[in-house]
């Protein structure tokens, strides 16, 4: 019984829920027994159980009044990048280990408003910055999946890495992710899962430790498109705290999964066909086009052609902001101070040169390098032009179809430990997930097929500014048509 | 681009960040790896093109003037590595 | 032109100024928290304040209206459309590790401030630009020998950094500058000037040249915080400059840090070299549009400012040009002078500046009193003026009489009354005295009378004013010592 609460969607446990089939004490539990069961993974750096089990009888004392909201016990992670009030929250650094907010971010604000728990903190890439996880200060996340008769552990992608090994492993009904160059999506495709970044605006920044402010975005991870739909409602909505929050009515996403795709238009992009991408994923491409045409959708070839500039132009951006962003961690308001030091400048020095990893401190180093006198125009003011470029392609391509689909990532989950010399080979694993990032439009990743050993394959669909709903509607289509049922090793 | 040791001293400096001297000769070799996959932006014709500075289509906000926030000067230290008497404390600054 | 004069000839001094003024708001420029001066430490620091991990600011709208305001009194270009950006570097009073600030695009773009110089003449100083930005918390290095303790309460205050053309040409340029733009703000409502709590702050920029050169080289000299002390700055740093140049030095460009204690700066350059503020546009705020129509709506509104109530006084009641510019300083005395001046100007405008500049400021100055502690009200003074005009009392006893308000605090007509203070114009009571005055110094009446010491006739009016304790008419008793010396 408790491994089968475990496997549930989140939709179906809600629905159980309402029926009374279980508890939310004993879907919790069940949860909470998984987390446990699975720290081999290192999904969470700090677990709740009491937080989640204490919650999770209020559900039920709700419930039995008839007073259930929308995510009424429903068991979540929670990325350690959201800071949560009186809990641990570390962005996957040393430097913020021990800080305790006094704070709630809105967005776990609005899923607690509406009924969810935490189970815990999932593990992340140091300040979100990584494909692989492997950046973080707590240590890196074990992929539940493994090649077929391989027992190489792989990465689960980054950032949001804890997270979705967190959903993938059934250890959580759903899970909270940032984005902010791929930061949901490429996870979701390394570990099987579905993975949404809204559009930018859509849900608040506020109290989630900012990356790239204007890149950033919270978005839901779950084991389906209908999931996500449901978390996301909760997640979004206009936040005055958040200056770029947009003031929009929220849609309900879920009513928005028709299954209905006749006649949408839906763009290929010529320019995503990049060299050494494997064969599989090629044909995992055209498996989706096919799809999607089978439901009565047309395609048409399109073309963004600033597409190759997107991650150098993502790679000044997001460390030059994240370079000023970072500067508030000085070892004198909140989190580690380091040792050894005679005066101020040393104290700044210590603190901020043992508390990040290198990861972090390479993009430091770049991004104040990007923004200092003499580099600004041709590197950060270069980079802000080419994003306008980027973002007309798109704006361009949306006037001829409503959606486009390409793959998520280039290749499949790679083993622990790859990569990790080659800063710009890591990099090129966001080639497909930046360019919406840089023109801040929504998102979905969802698994479509397996590898040919074994591993789960994403293929994304992104949408106009605030057009979710189209997003979600095709992702639904797809995602029956690909009827993707494998399951991790670590299930089995 | 080439970044040598002494730029990324001089760097790591601005962002204060210690470096280990042998760290410091590895990361000007990433950093120059970096810098110069980033300089195929240079072929791009920008002639004209207005830099983004965000893609939120929107007015910026303004709040109304009123006292909402503050007063818990125990919330605010809590967390600190070192304070005193209502203070944040820091070794001493040298002007 | 005003020259300093060195060993080898004349130098002129070029002077720009950059002023930081606490805008007047509740509330601090990106958060909620309270401006209030003198709280226990971090108590008025919200968690925007104290740049906690996600921490996002939201801009005040009062304070872009302050900006506004200020750039209108200060005949300024609006700019609408201006952009915030992050000046970047480490210090424990800066909590984010930088100041969201305006670099490239300013709210103000250019303006002129009209100065009064004391000998009643006016020059105009050009304004480069005004922009917001945040203020930074304060690190207090005294309370302990190896630490220094931070209060983040003044952390994100708004402030206005107004930036002047290099067109000043002395200290005393500099004084009127300053005094003038206080001034204004303080008309304005938009800073309360009050440099000893640090509302304004002074960055004095400065070179020298030989007459007609090309400009020299400037330095910075920051934290200059009254008129005075910008005064000595400058003085300071102009013949620093002079003997540097003069001894076949070089000056070089950099920031130097005023002591007041010792009215010297030093040089800051080491600190100086290492920053570099990698300025960018704030990815947390979007670029600030404002509407024409608000703009005008703003300036609409604004009160009548110093340089239009001068040119009315001067127009209307007939003041000098120093008369006005001393009683326009300050919003409260000009108002205080027209109260004194009545409804509809009904009193002698003449009258009335002299006695309120004069003997009113006078004696607040003197009691060290704010205008609202007086112990004379306008109304009361007003009431003294008119027994003055009527000639109830002389202008001399009217001294007497206003020391005794402002002790008392009593109305001018009732010391009159209980004191007999009133003036004696019946020509017979006045007759008598002169009659007796007359008889009892034949001697100095017979000097008079032989022509010998025709001047003698004011002392004798110095005596029947004191035999009347000076109530009697001045004029009445001159005439009738005429009359009666046969003059």
């Amino acid at each position: 019984m408790t491994s089968e609460l475990t496997r549930l969607t989140l939709a179906e446990a809600r629905d159980a829920l309402a029926k009374g089939d279980f508890s939310a004490r004993e879907l919790t539990e069940a949860h909470v027994s998984a987390m446990e069961a699975a720290r081999d993974l290192n999904s969470f750096i700090v677990e709740t159980p009491e937080k989640a089990l204490e919650g999770a009888d209020e559900a039920d004392k709700r419930r039995a009044k008839g007073e259930a909201r929308t995510l009424e016990g429903l068991p979540l992670a929670i990325k350690d990048l959201f800071c949560t009030r009186d809990v641990q929250t570390t962005a996957g650094s040393r430097i913020l280990e021990g800080f305790a907010p006094p704070y709630e971010s809105t967005v776990t604000q609005k899923l607690w408003d509406d009924g969810a728990l935490m189970l815990g903190k999932t593990n992340l890439d140091e300040f979100a910055m990584g494909s692989s996880n492997m950046t973080s200060y707590y240590g890196g996340v074990e992929n539940p999946w493994k090649r077929e008769g391989d027992n190489h552990k792989l990465v689960p992608g980054g950032s949001s890495g804890g997270s979705a090994t967190a959903v993938a492993g059934r250890l959580a009904l759903g899970a909270t992710g940032t984005d902010t160059g791929g930061s949901i999506r490429q996870p979701a495709a390394f570990t099987g899962i579905t993975g949404m970044k809204p559009t930018y605006g859509r849900c608040s920044r506020w109290g989630i430790v900012a990356f790239a402010s204007s890149l950033d975005q919270a978005g839901p991870m779950a084991r389906s498109v209908r999931d996500c739909a449901l978390l996301l409602r909760s997640m979004c909505g206009h936040d005055p705290k958040d200056s770029t929050s947009v003031d929009m009515p929220v849609p309900d996403f879920e009513a928005a999964l028709t299954g209905d795709v006749r006649g949408l238009r839906v763009g290929i992009p010529k320019e995503y066909r990049v060299d050494g991408m494997s064969e599989e994923i090629d044909s995992l491409w055209q498996q989706g086009i096919d799809w999607l045409k089978a439901a009565g959708a047309e395609v048409h070839d399109i073309s963004l052609p600033h597409t190759q500039y997107a991650l150098p132009t993502y790679y000044i951006i997001a460390p030059a902001e994240a370079s000023s962003n970072l500067a508030r961690y000085d070892g004198v308001r909140y989190g580690q101070r380091g040792e050894g030091y005679d005066n101020l400048e040393q104290m700044y020095e210590a603190t901020r040169g043992t508390g990040f990893g290198d990861e972090v401190k390479r993009r430091l180093l770049i991004g104040t390098y990007v923004l200092s006198a003499g580099y600004y125009d041709a590197y950060y003011n270069k980079a802000r032009q080419v994003r306008s470029l980027i973002a007309q392609d798109f704006t361009k391509a949306y006037e001829a179809v409503d959606v486009i689909l390409t793959p998520t990532a280039p290749s499949a989950a790679f083993a622990m430990g790859d990569k990790m010399d080659d800063p710009v080979a890591m990099y090129l694993n966001d080639v497909f997930t930046v360019p919406a990032s840089l023109a801040g439009l929504p998102g979905v990743s969802l698994p479509a097929g397996l590898s040919s050993d074994g591993l789960p394959l994403g293929l994304q669909l992104l949408g106009r500014p605030f057009d979710e709903e189209t997003v979600l509607r095709s992702a639904g289509v797809l995602e029956e048509a690909a009827a993707f049922t494998a399951e991790p090793a670590s299930l089995s | 681009m080439s970044v040598d040791k002494d730029t990324v001293a001089h760097i790591a400096k601005l962002a204060r960040l210690r470096m280990d001297p042998e760290k410091t000769e590895a990361m000007a070799g990433e950093l120059s790896q970096i810098l110069g996959w980033i300089e195929q932006l240079q072929e791009v014709d920008t002639e004209g093109v207005a830099p983004m500075t965000s893609v939120a289509q929107m007015k910026l906000p303004l709040r109304e003037d009123e006292v909402t926030d503050g007063g818990y000067p125990e919330d605010v230290l809590r967390n600190a590595p070192e304070s005193l008497q209502g203070f944040y404390v820091v070794p001493k600054v040298v002007e | 032109m005003s020259l300093i004069q060195g060993e080898t000839g004349d130098w002129e001094v070029i002077i720009g100024l950059e002023i930081h003024a606490q805008i007047i708001s509740r509330s601090k420029l990106f958060s909620g928290a309270s401006t209030a001066f003198g709280s226990a430490p971090n108590s008025q620091v919200s968690l925007v304040d104290a740049a906690m991990p996600g921490m996002l600011p939201v801009l005040n709208r009062e304070c872009v209206a302050q900006a506004v305001r200020t750039g209108l009194g200060l005949k300024a270009h609006i700019n609408l459309v201006s952009v915030f950006e992050r000046k970047n570097y480490f210090y424990p009073d800066l909590p984010q590790g930088y100041q969201i600030s305006q670099y490239q695009t300013p709210v103000v773009g250019e303006g002129v401030i009209t100065i009064d110089l004391p000998d009643g003449s006016s020059r105009d100083i050009g304004i480069e630009r005004l922009h917001m930005e945040q203020d930074a918390g304060k690190s207090l290095h005294d309370q302990d020998p190896n630490k220094t303790f931070v209060d983040l309460n003044r952390s994100g205050v708004a402030l206005m950094e107004i930036v002047s053309k290099p067109d000043m040409r002395s200290a005393e340029e500099a004084g009127a500058y300053i005094r003038k733009l206080r001034s204004i703000l303080r008309y304005l409502g938009t800073c309360d000037g009050n440099m000893d709590e640090g509302s304004m702050r002074c960055d004095v920029n400065l070179s020298v040249r030989r007459p007609g050169e090309e400009l020299g080289t400037r330095t910075e000299t920051k934290n200059v915080n009254s008129v005075r002390f910008v005064q000595q700055a400058i003085d300071y740093e102009a013949r620093r400059q002079v003997e540097l140049l003069e001894s076949g030095g070089r000056v070089i460009l950099e920031t130097r840090l005023f002591d007041a204690r010792k009215g010297e700066s030093r040089s800051m350059r080491s600190k100086e070299e290492a920053h570099d503020y990698r300025y960018f546009p704030d990815p947390d705020l979007l670029p600030l549009e404002i509407e024409q129509a608000w703009v005008d709506e703003l300036g609409a509104n604004l009160p009548e400012l110093p340089d239009e109530k001068k040119a009315r006084f001067i127009k209307d009641y007939g003041l000098t040009p120093y008369d006005a510019s001393v009683l326009v300083a300050e919003q409260a005395n000009a108002a205080f002078f027209e109260t004194v001046l009545g409804d509809g100007g009904k009193r002698d405008p003449k009258l009335v500046s002299n006695w309120v500049t004069v003997n009113f400021f006078g004696a607040l100055n003197a009691s060290g009193l704010d205008l609202g502690d007086a112990p004379v009200s306008a109304e009361q003074l007003g009431g003294l003026i008119d027994l003055i005009a009527d000639g109830t009392i002389s202008g001399r006893i009217a001294k007497e009489v206003f020391e005794e308000m402002w002790a008392t605090g009593k109305d001018a007509a009732t010391i009159v009354e209980e004191k007999g203070l009133k003036q004696i114009t019946d020509t017979g009571e006045i007759e008598a005295i002169v009659d007796k005055v007359i008889a009892e110094n034949p001697d100095q009446a017979e000097q008079f009378r032989s022509g010998d010491n025709p001047k003698v006739i004011g002392w004798f009016v110095g005596q029947v004013m004191k035999a009347s304790q000076g109530k009697a008419n001045p004029g009445m008793v001159n005439q009738l010592l005429k009359d009666k010396l046969g003059g």
